[in-house]
């Protein structure tokens, strides 16, 4: 038994090969189906925060498998920065833009003033920029999050 | 068809009960996940696959469309679960939890 614990913490990186090969099988997957969640938002279960939540968690098991280190690769911090405040700024400028072209904040038949659409369209639309813009937000907010809390702020070796 | 799903449904409600008997009353940590591992991954698949069963009485291309889906969270649960199991094994064993021994041996 202890022969076999050492063996075990011997091996560089702390987690193994069957953890390795079973997140890089899922990774894609729970990703595709973080897209499919926000794409499909707006008629059924689901959305912005959920699919974001889902993209977001797909990363974090990269991270939990690979090390923080191996996740920056993908996805550096700058990138991430750049994704959260994309995100942030889609939903709250698409929201203003309604109300100074006429209606309320994120009243997205107000749009059809100036850029000719049907009504219904319009809203059809409106919910899916808007639930893009939550989408990225949350994921960028979900890998940092993880990013800080598991090495403890300092951003250089996770779990 | 009602009765094969009946069947596997009986069948994966035995597994879950058996599982969590297991969690219950098995001496320590590795042998509770060994209970816990199996016996919720083979029942989660019968219980799907007999649900993706009982959706294709009629057999039309939404109804085959929607048994798909239920069959592929069937594989992801297939693929999960194992490596959840063995994940939460390796930590315990890194950290140091002695497995149980009968009294008396050694």
């Amino acid at each position: 038994m202890r022969r076999f614990r050492e063996q075990v913490q011997n091996t560089e990186g702390g987690t193994d090969l069957i953890i390795r090969t079973s997140v890089r099988l899922m990774v894609p997957f729970i990703q595709l189906f973080g897209l499919y969640v926000i794409v499909h938002g707006h008629y059924s279960p689901g959305g912005g925060f959920q699919g974001g939540v889902l993209l977001g968690s797909a990363f974090i098991l990269l991270a939990l498998a690979y090390g923080v280190e191996y996740s920056k690769k993908y996805m550096s911090e700058f990138a991430n920065f750049l994704t959260v405040n994309i995100g942030v700024f889609i939903f709250v400028g698409f929201g203003i833009l309604c109300a100074l072209v006429g209606g309320f904040f994120l009243d997205y038949g107000a749009m059809a003033n100036v850029f000719p659409m049907p009504l219904p369209e319009w809203r059809y639309w409106g919910v899916f920029v808007v639930e893009v813009g939550v989408g990225m937000g949350v994921m960028g907010i979900m890998v940092s999050l993880y990013w800080d809390l598991a090495s403890a702020g300092s951003r250089k070796e996770g779990l | 068809m009602s009765v094969v799903v009946t069947i596997m449904l009986a069948a994966g409600l035995f597994f879950f009960a058996v599982g969590t008997l297991g969690v219950l009353r098995f001496p320590d940590f590795y042998t509770r996940l060994h209970a816990a591992g199996k016996c919720d991954t083979f029942a989660a698949i019968l219980t799907l696959a007999a649900l993706a069963l009982f959706n294709l009485q009629e057999f039309t291309v939404e109804n085959l469309l929607v048994s798909l889906k239920i069959m592929s969270i069937a594989a992801f649960v297939f693929i999960a679960s194992p490596t959840a199991t063995h994940a939460l094994t390796e930590a315990a064993l890194i950290v140091g939890v002695e497995p149980w021994e009968k009294k008396g041996k050694s």
